[in-house]
C-alpha cells in the first residue's frame, strides 16, 4: 500500500474533558482510496477527522501528510494544500456572492496566476456538475449544489485527499445522492483519496474500506462487506445494521444461503432472486 | 371530528414580482384527531410552506385552515388561539434556543399563555421529562449544551405549551442512530399519552413506515395519500418524482421485476422476511 496518511499512536484530549477524544489510533490511508468513517455521537470521528490538516494537533503520536508531519508549522502550508476539507453546514464554508468567486477564493489566496486560476475553477465547477452555475448566487442554491460548490472550492487547491465531516446531514435524498456520487467519481475518476465522515450507512456501503470509531478508538476496520455483517457488534457501538445486511442475516440464520456481502438494495434483491429462482 | 382541515389552500410568494412562485396550489387535506400522518415530498414541494399555516405563520393567497371547523384567520383572536393549539417544530430548532437558561427557554410558551407559576413549573418539567432532559440542566445556559440536548431544550419548549396538534419539521435531523431512534421513541410516548395529533415531515422513508397515514406533495399539491403500505405500494410514482423508497419496499419491487410473487404493499423489513421465507419454503427450502 502507498500511504498518503500515516496517524501513528495518535492521543488528543479537548480541554476539561475527562476522557481523551483519540486514544491512541493507529492506521495508513491508501492513495486513491475511498474511506467512511462512523461511529456514534462522541467516538471521535470529527476529532480525527480534523487531524488531517492540521485543524488539531496530537498530544501524542504523531499524523503525516505524504510523510509531512502536522505538528512541523513550517510544513503547514503544504498539509492544507493536499488534504482539503468539507463540513456539514454548507452555509458556513460559502463567502463569496457569485459561485466562481467562491470557488476561486483558496486559490486566489494561495497567489495562483488569473489564467491558472480560471482553469482551476472551471475545471473544479465541471468536476461538481456546478459549470452552468458559474455565475449564480450560492445563498439561491439548494443544499445540495451549495454543498457541490463547497466541494469544488477544495478541489480549486488541487488537493490529494478530500476529508469530507457529515457533508450530507442536512440535505433531503436528492441533495445526499448528488453529493455522494460527485464524491466517488472524484475518487474513481480522478483518483483523489476520500475520506468521508457519516452516519449513513447506505452512503459508508459505498466506500472502499469502512472505519467504525468507538470512544477514541478504531473498533472496526475493513471492506463494508466485512464490516457490515458484524451486526451485534455495531449494535453495541450504538450504530444501526442497514437493512439489507440484516435481512441477508436472518434469512440466512432461518437456513437459506444468501451472500452477506450483498450491501446495496440491487445486490440484495439480485442474491435473493438467484436463490429462488 | 375532523381536527384541523386545510381548504382549498393556495400560497403565491413574491407575487406580482419576477420571482412569483406559487408554492401551495388549491391543497384540500383533513386530519382526524389522534392520528399520525407522515408529509412527504423532496425540498421545494411545499412542504413547510405548508406547516407555516397551520399555527397562522403564513397567510394564504387563498383558502383557510379550519381549526374544528373554526376558521383561523377569522380574527386576531382566532390566529392568537392556533398558535397555542398548534405547535410547530422547525428543522433544526436548537437555533432558536435564547433563553439565559434552560428553565427559561421551556417556559417561555406557557409564560406567554399567563399560566400560574405552579402551572409553569408543572408543564416546564413535564416537558423535560418527555424528551429526556434532566432537572440538573435546568439553570444551565441553552449554549452550554451538546446538540442533541439543545434539540430536546427546543422540542420541550413546544411541548410544554400541550398543543394538541404537534408539526414536525424534521425533529431527527443531523442526529446519529442511536439519538434518532431514541428521540423518535420519545416522541410517539408523548403522543400516546396526551391522544394528540402528530403531523411529522420527513425525507427518512423508515420514519415514514410508522405513521398510521402517509401524504406525498409534489409542486404544491398532494399527489399520493393513504396508509404507509397504499403508499408504498405506488413505488414507480415515488421513484419518478425523486423520493426514495424504504429499504424493504425497494428491494420487494426488484424482486417483482424479476417475477418473483412478492406483494406490492410490502414496506418493513419483517413483512419482506415473511415473504421471502414463504416463497423459500414453497420451493422446498427447509427452514431449520
Amino acid at each position: 500500500m502507498d500511504p498518503v496518511i500515516r496517524v501513528e499512536n495518535v492521543t488528543y484530549s479537548y480541554p476539561d474533558s475527562d476522557r481523551p477524544a483519540l486514544d491512541g489510533v493507529t492506521l495508513d490511508v491508501a492513495r486513491g482510496s475511498f474511506v467512511a468513517v462512523l461511529g456514534s455521537n462522541g467516538s471521535g470521528k470529527s476529532t480525527f477527522a480534523k487531524h488531517l490538516n492540521a485543524i488539531l494537533l496530537p498530544a501524542a503520536g504523531r499524523v503525516l501528510v505524504d510523510e509531512l508531519d502536522t505538528a512541523k508549522e513550517d510544513d503547514l502550508l503544504a498539509i492544507r494544500r493536499r488534504v482539503g476539507m468539507v463540513f456539514q453546514n454548507p452555509d458556513n464554508q460559502i463567502v463569496a456572492n457569485v459561485v466562481e468567486d467562491d470557488v476561486a477564493f483558496a486559490p486566489e489566496n494561495m497567489g495562483v496566476e488569473p489564467a491558472e486560476i480560471r482553469r482551476r475553477v472551471d475545471g473544479a465547477l465541471k468536476q461538481v456538475g456546478m459549470y452552468d452555475f458559474r455565475l449564480h448566487a450560492p445563498h439561491l442554491l439548494s443544499g445540495g449544489q451549495k454543498q457541490r460548490v463547497a466541494i469544488a472550492g477544495v478541489l480549486a487547491m488541487e488537493p490529494e485527499v478530500l476529508v469530507l465531516d457529515e457533508p450530507t446531514a442536512m440535505l433531503d435524498p436528492k441533495g445526499r445522492r448528488e453529493v455522494v456520487s460527485t464524491v466517488e467519481a472524484l475518487c474513481r475518476d480522478r483518483g483523489i483519496t476520500v475520506i468521508l465522515i457519516t452516519h449513513h450507512m447506505d452512503e459508508a456501503a459505498r466506500a472502499d474500506r469502512v472505519i467504525v470509531m468507538d470512544r477514541g478508538r478504531v473498533a472496526l476496520d475493513g471492506t463494508p462487506a466485512e464490516v457490515f455483517p458484524q451486526a451485534d457488534r455495531l449494535r453495541a457501538l450504538d450504530l444501526t445494521v442497514p437493512e439489507t445486511t440484516d435481512l441477508i442475516l436472518r434469512l440466512n440464520a432461518a437456513g437459506m444461503a444468501l451472500p452477506t456481502g450483498a450491501l446495496t438494495v440491487e445486490a440484495c434483491a439480485a442474491a435473493i432472486g438467484e436463490a429462488l429462482a | 371530528m375532523k381536527n384541523i382541515e386545510v381548504r382549498g389552500l393556495t400560497h403565491v410568494y413574491s407575487r406580482g414580482t419576477p420571482f412569483e412562485k406559487t408554492a401551495i396550489d388549491s391543497l384540500d387535506l383533513a386530519i382526524q384527531a389522534g392520528m399520525t400522518v407522515g408529509l412527504i415530498g423532496h425540498t421545494g414541494s411545499g412542504k413547510s410552506t405548508l406547516i407555516s399555516h397551520l399555527n397562522a405563520l403564513l397567510k394564504p393567497t387563498a383558502g383557510t385552515v379550519l381549526l374544528d371547523g373554526e376558521d383561523i384567520f377569522a380574527s386576531k383572536a382566532a390566529i392568537r388561539a392556533a398558535r397555542f393549539r398548534v405547535g410547530v417544530v422547525f428543522q433544526y430548532p436548537e437555533y432558536q434556543l435564547f433563553e439565559e437558561t434552560v428553565f427559561a427557554d421551556i417556559a417561555y410558551g406557557p409564560k406567554n399563555l399567563k399560566l400560574d407559576k405552579s402551572e409553569i413549573d408543572r408543564r416546564v418539567r413535564q416537558a423535560a421529562a418527555f424528551v429526556g432532559l434532566d432537572e440538573g440542566y435546568f439553570d444551565r445556559s441553552p449554549l452550554e449544551l451538546s446538540g442533541g440536548q439543545k434539540r430536546r431544550t427546543a422540542i420541550a419548549g413546544v411541548l410544554a405549551m400541550e398543543p394538541e396538534l404537534l408539526v414536525l419539521d424534521e425533529p431527527t435531523a443531523g442526529l446519529d442512530p442511536a439519538g434518532r431512534a431514541d428521540l423518535l421513541e420519545k416522541l410517539f410516548a408523548w403522543k400516546r399519552a396526551r391522544n394528540a395529533t402528530v403531523l411529522l415531515v420527513t425525507h427518512d422513508m423508515t420514519i415514514a413506515g410508522l405513521c398510521d397515514r402517509l401524504v406525498v406533495m409534489e409542486a404544491g399539491r398532494i399527489v399520493l395519500d393513504g396508509t404507509p403500505a397504499e403508499v408504498f405500494a405506488q413505488s414507480g410514482k415515488l421513484l419518478s418524482i425523486g423520493l426514495d423508497l424504504p429499504p424493504a419496499a425497494h428491494i420487494a419491487r426488484l424482486l417483482r421485476e424479476k417475477g418473483l410473487d412478492v406483494p406490492a404493499g410490502i414496506y418493513t423489513e419483517d413483512q419482506l422476511y415473511e415473504a421471502v421465507l414463504a416463497l423459500w419454503q414453497g420451493k422446498g427450502g427447509v427452514p431449520c
